[in-house]
């Protein structure tokens, strides 16, 4: 008898241990580094994609309430699965999607948004990598939501965006405007 | 190609995965008299095959065949051929492929050395080792598969983690699968041996062997990586308590407790349950790790994939195979429990199951560290990090007791020992000990936890088992293992209590005062490399003494785009000199740490003495 107590306990003690891990495996586990400034480099100056006309990434927060910045390429796996979330964020209007290519060739980057469409209402380029770097780029893709009234990052993502994400700025942005 | 050749082999693994359990099973069931020789060539073929998986990655690997998706994540043309190989096993899915090609190895080695044993326990050993091959098997084809194909081909791969560029850490994880494979077999032969009702003295003669090696590379493991933190993450310490380090002492701390446990299961024919649980929690606590590192359920330096599919795959097999471990322990608990002798309070045994208590209880202390901020983000949310504080101030006053029955011990008899016998040699040895670390602390100072006990009870085992080492018996490798325990306690406790760091900010020509020494910024270079850029910084160090220069290194790698920092270390067998500078803006000013830690080789080399005591058990010829 009591051997079987010892035992339910033994195996409930498990099963509980087990759920925990299982629930623990549904937290957000991406490692987000601590925000080194929360404003964005505004007097950041790069080349736009398709004229080749230095500018300066301040000027281009503004239109919108908020903006999103996006880090990528043409050569990068990952930013192939995120461009449908980018494109789907360019269709609700209340977001200004300015691309930064990193290290990427302009004919490739330009076959790249002409094949999969082009969420961007304007792409700078990032020969060098070092504009990202400017930006605390941890890796690419990335995307900083940045509220466009005090140009202050809301929320990094490092990683491709996916469906959590992908709602997670929607609901930000809708609870920022009220 | 040899892409195909490597997934194709996997899935003939799996094959004949299915039919090792099928054929066992059957054979186990029909009392056969002689291993079915069909089990043999199977099993051969199945090493073969995952063998020439691993190979053809390693092969993929070396020509950069970019079409290979795990190649194109990892490696980059301009990497050296020696880290394009460690590349293989540096990343998820090529380590799980060396934790298969550990498993099916060990299990063929264990069929050839265990001739001589019962069939049943032979066969049942194999079914249940191939239960935990086919779970990775799976896990590797469905979850992380190495061979997975990428078109268009690309022509440049995206690189390695240069921190992982380093010797240490290139031969560490294989070194520390070993050790944790080598748990999978204790553990399934344990159960094998509870359902055949031979948890005895024979068997404990036989798992002994196995226990050692996986204790030894285990150990090793450990000691490589932690190495590797100290000489490439620049944090100027040995051990920090992360959780992925935690996780590979957890499984340590319950081997070395097993370790001690077979002796007298062997010597004495008790403990038999504490041998089994222990076999199943050692091997529990490896995967635990794996699962703990591999989900991404933790955030550490080494989290690299973050797929939850894999975490909950993990898991579920993880509790399969503990569930079914509980089961069988069960349900064969009594079959195993016929000869209850006595055993007394001054013996040997005792001081050995004290000690098992004491192992049990660091484990817990780790265990609950690591997991426990885990357990509370998903029960309330919250959000907790336990440091370093936690563990030395839980484990630190409990080492007291726990070095006496070190020391005292081995030098009990078996079965029993005459108590008033404790001889005045000891004592003097005692009380010497403790007037030695009195004035150790008195005169320098020294404010710490139990600094007096700590440090009298470290000298006291080192004095008795220096005066053991010369007395002849035959348990050399015991005493030469704890002799390196002695070591080690007395260097971490002098390494933690007497290092000393500055920090500050320098740029080129500052010169600073510290203690009694003059740190001087000489000069910083820029050199150009094969796949990274390096600023080496040159700084004087000197005092009355003498003078050292050290040149610590900012690299930048390109490929991905990385800083990382080398130390600079000079060391001498009483302490090192530890430098290290970071690059903190463009105005010309650098971060420089300058530490002093005294005695930090013999860490690492009292770390290799207990290992040595180890490896000389193995090859010890029984008496």
């Amino acid at each position: 008898m009591i051997k079987n107590i010892k035992f339910i306990i033994i195996i409930l003690f498990s099963l509980f241990i087990f759920f925990i891990f299982l629930k623990g495996l549904e937290k957000p586990n991406n490692y987000l580094p601590e925000k080194t400034s929360s404003k964005i480099e505004t007097n950041l100056s790069a080349k736009k994609l398709y004229d080749q006309k230095e500018v300066l990434l301040g000027e281009l927060i503004n239109n919108n309430n908020f903006s999103i910045i996006n880090i990528w390429a043409s050569w990068c796996l990952p930013c192939r699965d995120e461009h449908v979330y980018l494109l789907n964020l360019k269709k609700t209007n209340s977001i200004n999607v300015i691309g930064i290519n990193y290290k990427d060739k302009k004919s490739n980057a330009v076959e790249f948004l002409k094949d999969f469409g082009n969420p961007y209402s304007e792409v700078l380029t990032d020969p060098d990598g070092t504009k990202s770097i400017e930006l605390g780029a941890f890796g690419i893709p990335e995307t900083y939501l940045v509220n466009n009234k005090n140009k202050e990052i809301i929320k990094k993502y490092i990683g491709p965006l996916n469906d959590v994400k992908f709602k997670e700025i929607l609901k930000i942005i809708k609870n920022e405007k009220n | 190609m040899a892409n195909q050749i490597g997934n194709y082999s996997l899935y003939i693994a799996l094959i004949a995965s299915i039919f090792l359990i099928f054929q066992s099973s059957n054979s186990i069931r029909s009392k056969s008299k002689n291993l079915d020789s069909k089990i043999f060539s199977a099993l051969s073929v199945q090493s073969l095959m995952v063998f020439i998986s691993f190979f053809s990655l390693i092969y993929a690997f070396i020509i950069s065949d970019f079409s290979n998706e795990t190649v194109y994540n990892n490696s980059h043309t301009t990497k050296p051929l020696f880290y394009k190989i460690s590349g293989s096993w540096g990343n998820h899915e090529g380590s799980l492929l060396l934790w298969l090609l550990v498993l099916t190895i060990f299990l063929f080695i264990f069929l050839i050395n265990s001739k001589k044993l019962l069939i049943k326990y032979r066969l049942l050993t194999v079914l249940f080792q191939e239960l935990i091959i086919i779970g990775f098997l799976l896990f590797i084809l469905f979850t992380s598969n190495p061979f997975l194909n990428l078109f268009p081909i690309p022509k440049e791969g995206m690189g390695l983690n240069p921190i992982l560029q380093d010797p240490a850490l290139a031969i560490h994880p294989p070194i520390l699968y070993l050790g944790y494979v080598g748990t999978s077999i204790i553990f399934s032969s344990s159960l094998a041996a509870l359902v055949c009702g031979m948890v005895n003295k024979i068997w404990a003669k036989h798992i002994k062997k196995w226990i050692i090696i996986s204790w030894i590379f285990l150990t090793i493991g450990i000691l490589l990586g932690s190495i590797w933190a100290y000489y490439e993450l620049g944090w100027g310490g040995f051990w920090f308590w992360d959780p992925v380090e935690n996780v590979s002492l957890m499984p340590w701390f319950c081997l070395t407790a097993l370790l001690h446990t077979i002796i007298v299961l062997e010597k004495r024919n008790i403990y038999q349950s504490w041998t089994i649980i222990l076999s199943i929690a050692t091997f529990s606590l490896s995967m635990g790790g794996t699962f703990l590192v591999r989900s991404g359920i933790l955030n550490s330096i080494h989290t690299f994939a973050n797929d939850p599919s894999r975490g909950i795959f993990i898991l579920c097999f993880l509790f399969a195979l503990v569930l079914l471990a509980i089961f069988i322990f069960f349900i064969y608990q009594k079959k195993n429990l016929k000869n209850i002798s006595k055993s007394f309070l001054a013996s040997k045994e005792t001081a050995i199951l004290i000690n098992n208590w004491f192992m049990m209880f660091f484990l817990s202390v780790v265990l609950i560290g690591t997991v426990y901020p885990i357990f509370l983000e998903v029960i309330n949310g919250s959000k907790i990090s336990i440091g370093p504080p936690f563990y030395q101030k839980l484990i630190a006053p409990f080492l007291i007791p726990f070095l006496l029955f070190m020391a005292v011990g081995p030098n009990l008899k078996w079965i029993k020992d005459n108590l008033s016998k404790i001889n005045f040699n000891q004592l003097i040895l005692f009380v010497l000990s403790i007037i030695i670390s009195y004035l150790l602390v008195k005169l320098y100072g020294v404010n710490y936890l139990f600094a007096v006990p700590l440090f009298g009870l470290g000298f006291f085992l080192f004095f008795l088992t220096v005066r053991d080492l010369s007395s002849k018996d035959s348990t050399l490798s015991q005493k030469i293992s704890h002799f390196g325990f002695s070591l080690f306690i007395l260097s971490i406790l002098f390494n933690g209590i007497f290092a000393k760091e500055f920090t500050s900010n320098m740029k080129v020509g500052d010169e600073r005062e510290f203690m009694n020494k003059t740190i001087k910024f000489e000069n910083l270079k820029i050199i150009e490399k094969n796949n990274y850029k390096s600023l080496v910084a040159n700084f004087n160090v000197s005092d009355n003494k003498g003078s050292i220069n050290l040149s610590p290194e900012v690299r930048i790698y390109n490929q991905p785009k990385t800083l990382t920092s080398e130390a600079d270390i000079n060391s001498t067998i009483y302490s090192d000199n530890f430098l290290v500078f970071n690059v903190i803006k463009d105005d010309g000013y650098y971060n420089v740490r300058y530490q002093h830690k005294p005695l930090m080789l013999w860490i690492w080399f009292s770390i290799i003495l207990i290992s040595a005591g180890g490896i000389l058990g193995y090859f010890k010829k029984d008496d």
